[in-house]
């Protein structure tokens, strides 16, 4: 590599943690937005006690559809909520040209160390809910999707920091980008069914009078995980693949195979939780917030606290 | 029967016991015990994938180790309490689905249930449109075959007609494929278990390996797996070459590994050259050969007090850290008396109050090697096999400690002789592998996605078209003697379920509405 190719790879860098530096500050923005807007709603069904929360319309024909929009006159809290959405798409698109930089510096997939893993991871998060708010109003849910990707990233940038490097060669693969591509969008929609499962829970309760309804909201998580659970096993049978291929073993019970597996059982336990009698309620709920919890723990605890196979790159 | 319960009571208990373990709640509580049993598994090390941590964490915990390890926390995956857990759900899981895979067959088989008498109570739509009435119906039945529903028309007993359509039979396809699919997996293992072999082996550069067992450093097979039927190859490591990164990033962490190999296998003229990767594995008949280790073998040279050689050969290291600090034994048994050493090699060297000799990088930029000589009996001769890697000085003195560089000589205290370092080799470990269950465990694998996808997002849902009345009639034609036939506005009604909670068939029904009403404007 000649010395101007490495000067302008270095400014790449540059770049890169710079987008991702504004992506935290634009992010903490949105979900001070949403925060007001969360605020703000509450303060607002307190005040209209009287206007029923649910209102049943006849629209074509006659079906009966419910309202949600009875509430939506642009009172201060959906204008912040807007601001919210608005910002969180913005956020959205600079962690996109921040990680797509970061490939470029690296020469490869971005997600080659737990630094990397976690922004894509970020993204993943911003993306599965950006991409689930254009067929649905979501943003009801901004603050506690804006919330965990902040986490997710002020965690990458203080302590999983790493300079790009090349890979390992154990990391030489395609599968690299498979099996890692498909662990990010599930982990993505494990923690927004996470969120909206919570939600459930608190639903209707206290300060949180302005969510959805709790059926809703247990709906919703039952639907992004409907959507996890089968990519999640895709991630899990092409790392097994992949283990086959440069271990020579597709299964040994490495604790991130382990802990793969139990947090796949547990959302099996899910989805079967859904279907049975007095389980499909709020036990499936923490269930799947078990669920999540079980994946975060194989994300990093796994890395930082147990000897993996798994565990690369500084972490 | 001379049991003391009556035979009746006793096939009752067994159905009751039959139905509770096939029961969904069952089938959770299971699938919450098979996670957390699980846990220990990766907390504590696993003799299956590092028996060495396992001894030493006995070894550190001299009380609860051997307690932890009768109760099976260093094999947690092959424990009893683990396959019980496994096994019940697996029982549970044939239980819950051989059941189902009838009731689908029938399911399948027969023909959508009639419409409801009153569909308005489903909500839906009704409109008017000009037509006549078999002619709507039957616009209405092959405009939902075309969709792919499964139709039946029908009459009610007040002689308003009518469509019933079927959709989205594939989900509980899907489920039972996907279910089934998870017991296919669990032949795969098993066979891979029984079946399959796994075997390691350190080679030098330029030393080679044939496939017999006796070459093998470690090998283990499945119980029906035979040590005879190894397919017949060797091969000659001709070189190795690693590189490591030497930027400030992540400085150290290596690069590259690649081992040339030179393979003979019968039926092949001539000897082949592979490159194998870590990646990169080569693959032999039903063997693959994986490149899973390398590091550092010194060459010595021992000779004895009269300055015979009794050594000339490089001594393969085991590396100890991330930078190759690497620790190794030789054996001298052919002088007089036996001679030991034991060796720390440091392919960059370097001496720190805290950490003694150690290296500092892993690739050989400053080599060097610690020694320690013993002389005496080296208990060879005891019976009890000794590994190559441990010296046991129980029967010897110690000599004195000495650092060497390449093409130093140590000449040892009392003259017992001298050692002398020439070089160094590099060695590549291999595992060697046979797995024949794993092909069915893919394909079992693909099958279980397959059939997850279609069981979670396939809707199964129902709708029906109903005719109730004709609204006016415009004219009657005569139609030879089956009577005659009505043209004129028909009521139309149109409603649809989903069966699964959370989804409806709105969508279905705006769109058969939309298209009835087209077909006719």
């Amino acid at each position: 590599m000649d010395f101007m190719n490495s000067v302008e790879l270095v400014q790449l860098a540059d770049a890169s943690n710079n987008f991702i530096y504004a992506t935290m500050v634009i992010l903490f923005i949105a979900t001070i937005s949403f925060s007001v807007s969360f605020a703000a709603g509450r303060r607002r069904v307190r005040r209209v006690e009287v206007s029923p929360r649910r209102v049943l319309v006849e629209s074509s024909g006659s079906e009966v559809r419910e309202s949600e929009g009875s509430l939506a006159e642009l009172d201060p809290g959906r204008r912040a909520a807007n601001i919210g959405m608005s910002l969180t798409w913005l956020a959205g698109a600079m962690l996109l040209v921040g990680v797509i930089l970061r490939g470029i510096w690296a020469g490869r997939v971005p997600w080659g160390n737990m630094y990397e893993f976690s922004i894509s991871s970020a993204l993943g998060i911003l993306l599965v809910f950006l991409v689930w708010s254009t067929q649905r109003d979501l943003r009801w849910l901004g603050l506690f999707v804006t919330i965990p990707t902040l986490l997710t990233l002020g965690l990458a940038v203080t302590v999983l920091y790493t300079e790009s490097a090349q890979l390992v060669p154990a990391l030489k693969s395609y599968w690299l980008v498979i099996h890692v591509f498909a662990a990010i969008v599930g982990g993505g929609a494990f923690t927004v069914g996470a969120a909206t499962a919570g939600l459930s829970l608190i639903s209707g309760k206290g300060w949180f009078t302005q969510l959805p309804s709790r059926e809703k909201l247990e709906g919703l998580t039952h639907k992004v995980i409907a959507f996890s659970f089968p990519i999640w096993t895709f991630a899990v049978v092409a790392g097994a693949i992949w283990a086959e291929n440069a271990w020579g073993r597709y299964w040994g019970w490495d604790p991130k195979e382990t802990w793969a597996f139990i947090t796949w059982v547990i959302f099996a336990a899910y989805l079967h939780a859904r279907s049975t009698a007095g389980w499909k309620h709020q036990k499936a709920s923490v269930i799947a917030i078990v669920g999540w919890l079980a994946f975060l723990i194989n994300y990093f605890g796994v890395n930082i606290f147990i000897n993996s196979l798994h565990s690369y790159a500084g972490v | 029967m001379s049991t003391t319960l009556p035979p009746m009571s006793q096939r009752g208990f067994l159905r009751w016991l039959w139905r509770q373990l096939t029961s969904m709640k069952t089938a959770l509580i299971l699938l919450f015990l098979l996670a957390i049993v699980s846990i220990p598994g990766s907390y504590f090390p696993q003799r299956g994938t590092n028996p060495i941590l396992v001894d030493q964490w006995i070894a550190d915990y001299p009380r609860l180790g051997p307690i932890f390890d009768s109760i099976g926390l260093f094999d947690v995956f092959g424990s009893p309490w683990y396959s019980a857990v496994y096994i019940l759900l697996f029982i549970s899981l044939i239980g819950c689905v051989v059941p189902r895979l009838g009731v689908h067959w029938r399911a399948m088989r027969s023909q959508p249930p009639p419409a409801p008498k009153n569909l308005s109570r489903l909500g839906g739509s009704t409109f008017e449109i000009e037509g006549e009435v078999a002619t709507v119906i039957e616009n209405a039945r092959e405009l939902l075959k075309k969709d792919h529903w499964r139709t039946v028309i029908g009459q009610d007993a007040d002689g308003s007609r009518w469509v019933s359509a079927e959709k989205g039979y594939l989900r509980e396809t899907g489920n039972l494929v996907f279910h089934f699919s998870l017991i296919l997996i669990l032949v795969g293992v098993a066979v891979g278990g029984l079946f399959g072999w796994r075997g390691n082996v350190i080679v030098r550069e330029g030393e080679g390996f044939s496939n017999t067992l006796t070459q093998y450093d470690a090998w283990g097979g499945g119980r029906l797996s035979s040590a005879e039927s190894l397919p017949e190859f060797s091969f000659t490591l001709e070189s190795f070459n690693v590189e490591f990164e030497r930027g400030n990033a992540q400085e150290g962490a290596p690069r590259l590994f690649e081992a040339k190999m030179i393979v003979d296998r019968p039926g092949v003229e001539g000897s082949t050259t592979h490159l194998v990767e870590v990646n990169e594995p080569l693959v032999i008949d039903s063997a693959k050969v994986f490149l899973v280790g390398h590091g550092y073998a010194p060459h010595l040279i021992v000779r004895d007090s009269k300055g015979q050689v009794v050594l000339d050969d490089p001594v393969v290291f085991l590396p100890q850290d991330g930078n190759f600090t690497s620790t190794g034994v030789v054996k001298v048994p052919d002088s007089d008396p036996q001679l030991g050493f034991r060796g720390l090699f440091l392919p960059t060297s370097a001496i720190t109050e805290e950490l003694g000799p150690h290296s500092i990088f892993p690739a050989p930029d400053d080599v060097s090697v610690f020694f320690g000589a013993w002389a005496g009996n080296l208990g060879l001769d005891s019976g009890i096999s000794q590994s190559v890697y441990t010296l046991n000085v129980d029967d010897m003195t110690q000599l004195g400690l000495e650092s060497l560089q390449v093409g130093q000589t140590w000449r040892l205290p009392e003259g017992a002789g001298s050692i002398e370092l020439t070089g160094y080799e590099r060695w590549a470990s291999f595992q060697i592998a046979s797995d024949p269950g794993k092909e069915l465990a893919l394909i079992a694998s693909i099958l279980a996605i397959v059939g997850l996808s279609l069981s979670l997002f396939i809707q199964r849902r129902r709708v029906w078209v109903k005719i109730g009345q004709v609204v006016e009639v415009d004219q009657v034609t005569e139609q030879g003697s089956s009577g005659t036939v009505k043209v004129g506005r028909v009521k139309v009604e149109v409603a649809g379920i989903a069966k699964a909670s959370g989804h409806d068939a709105i969508e279905q029904v705006d769109n058969i509405v939309e298209t009835l009403k087209g077909q006719t404007a």
